[in-house]
């Protein structure tokens, strides 16, 4: 359960502005991959266009293809809402819905689009989910509190049980212990290496160590100056890139003299 | 030495805080005077009402007998404006707020704020001339068909001056108020949650209805509540279309009088008795509006914990 996904010629524009220019790059199913690079170098905005989320904010557009093995999420006739129930989002800032119990905010996604669960299946979905999150254990006594109750290490974990809830093929993950403490981002880290026996992952991180510790392949995204679209600048296994790399740029930023 | 370095140095800044916590607390305690002295200037006016002989109270059978019909007769034309206004009101600040193409919605929320700054007696003056006449077809279809539904009993009003026409007018009236608060509430629903929805593979509508609703849904009841005050307290456009008569079941035909149309048009010649029966209507009025108010707020409390402030 989870797919492949290419990437050809991708341009991404804010209404006319250019902000990440011709991407190709191919991510490996079951497999963690990374985007590093400085702030403002496109890497967020090109994460968003492999789920259509990019499209959410006025004036988003692409030009290219996004194969999800083989398929074009962006020909037309393809509905933004099924590609985004097969490739799932997990947020920067821990997003749980406010209004609803810890047991409804795993279910949210699985309920959507008129689909019916039974009570008994949905336990057993709400204990799975949660237990592929790691949060079975310390929210177990309590599935009807709000989930805005939690720690935000609890919440995030709880953003990505709500999400492996609706089994999709790819996980993105925006930055996803930028607001965490560093033992929460340990667990999510964790985490995020039982993921990919399932799942495919693609996270979107500042921080190079964590990079380093989670995925197979990274990938370098830069800007040449402010006003100028970002690009992919090198995309290797994640070893190389952090010892041998074969561009300037990407050996500057990964041993910390710029970025 | 014992100075401590720390000791407050002088009094630079002190004024101003002390100046502006100054003029909050006045500015509170303002308002609870002011409500509070409505509330007694009421309860003294109306007081020879109570402890009057029932048989010199208009009807002539006490002041219950006399403000009961119109108490229902104000809560019947608040209630069908609510039941107007709410849906369309929360449907068209929808639309606004996420349907509708950028450049349209803010000339769409520009004009519906236009609305509410027209006055009531415009309201009302469009209401008797346009309005009821307008309607008298559909009220004599509805006592033709639906006849046989008390509210809809014929023979229907042969100039449309109803308590359907006069709550119609109400709903246009809060339309507003409700459109305007709600709208300004569903722009601040956090874009983290709408994305939350977006990216589980929920559709517009089904991410309206997980993150949009519910957090914008103490600001819809209170939206509700001040046009519910406004309906209830309305004056002008009442007293211009409704044609007065006793309590009647049916909507259609003229009868039923509501609290504020009813002090309106007998304040000017009224004196004595008469005109502390009036205030204490107003008082019964005044009761009817706080009330609404605490149970609204009863309603938010209730949800506090699911609200997301916390």
């Amino acid at each position: 359960m989870s797919k492949r996904i290419d990437v050809k010629d991708l341009n991404v524009y804010y209404s006319k502005f250019l902000a990440v220019e011709d991407v190709n790059i191919e991510i490996q199913a079951k497999s963690v991959t990374a985007f590093i690079g400085p702030s403002g170098c496109g890497k967020s905005t090109f994460l968003r266009t492999l789920n259509r989320m990019h499209e959410v904010i006025p004036g988003g557009r692409v030009e290219g293809e996004v194969l999800l093995d083989g398929d074009n999420l962006y020909e037309s006739g393809v509905d933004p809402v099924t590609v985004r129930s097969q490739i799932g989002m997990v947020f920067q800032r821990p997003n749980p819905f406010p209004t609803m119990s810890i047991r409804d905010n795993v279910l949210a996604g699985v309920k959507l689009n008129g689909k019916k669960i039974s009570k008994s299946d949905a336990e057993s979905l709400v204990e799975k989910s949660l237990q592929g999150a790691n949060l079975w254990n310390e929210v177990k006594d309590r599935l009807d509190k709000p989930g805005s109750g939690l720690s935000g290490g609890q919440q995030q974990r709880l953003c990505i049980a709500r999400t492996i809830a609706v089994k999709p093929q790819v996980i993105l993950m925006d930055e996803p212990c930028s607001a965490l403490d560093p033992i929460s981002t340990l667990a999510i880290e964790d985490l995020i290496n039982e993921l990919k026996s399932e799942f495919t992952v693609v996270i979107v991180t500042h921080n190079m160590q964590q990079a380093a510790r989670v995925s197979d392949k990274t990938a370098f995204f830069n800007i040449a100056g402010t006003g100028k679209p970002g690009k992919l600048i090198e995309y290797a296994e994640t070893a190389t890139i952090f010892s041998n790399p074969s561009v300037k740029a990407t050996e500057d930023y990964v041993s910390g003299r710029f970025g | 030495m014992t100075t401590n370095a720390l000791r407050r140095q002088g009094s630079k800044g002190q004024a101003g805080d002390k100046i502006f916590s100054g003029a909050a607390l006045g500015a509170g305690i303002l308002i609870l005077i002011t409500l509070f002295a409505v509330a007694i200037f009421l309860l003294i006016q109306a007081l020879p009402t109570f402890s009057a002989n029932p048989a010199l109270i208009t009807g002539g059978e006490g002041f219950v007998s006399y403000i009961f019909p119109i108490v229902i007769g104000t809560v019947i034309a608040a209630g069908i404006a609510l039941l107007i206004a709410t849906p369309v009101g929360i449907a068209v600040a929808l639309f606004i707020s996420h349907y509708a193409p950028r450049k349209l919605a803010a000339g769409l929320g520009y004009v519906i704020d236009l609305l509410a700054a027209i006055p009531s007696v415009i309201y009302g003056a469009w209401g008797y001339l346009v309005l009821a006449p307008a309607l008298v077809p559909a009220y004599q279809w509805l006592a033709e068909n639906l006849g046989f539904i008390p509210i809809f009993a014929g023979p229907a009003s042969q100039t449309g001056k109803t308590i359907l026409t006069a709550g119609i007018v109400l709903a246009v009236m809060v339309l507003p108020i409700i459109t305007s608060l709600s709208r300004e509430i569903f722009l601040q629903t956090p874009k983290l949650h709408e994305e939350a929805a977006l990216a589980l593979g929920a559709t517009r509508w089904e991410m309206i209805n997980m993150s949009v609703l519910p957090f914008a849904r103490p600001g819809i009841v209170s939206a509700v509540m001040l046009g519910l005050g406004r309906a209830l307290g309305e004056t002008m456009a009442v007293a211009l279309v409704l044609s007065t008569g006793g309590l009647i079941p049916s909507l259609i035909k003229s009868g039923n009088q509501t609290i504020a149309a009813e002090i309106a048009l007998n304040f000017p010649e009224a004196f004595g008795l008469r005109l502390s029966e009036l205030i204490a209507a107003g008082l019964v009025l005044f009761v009817i509006t706080l009330a609404v108010n605490l149970i609204a707020r009863a309603i938010i409390a209730r949800h506090k914990e699911f609200s997301g402030a916390n």
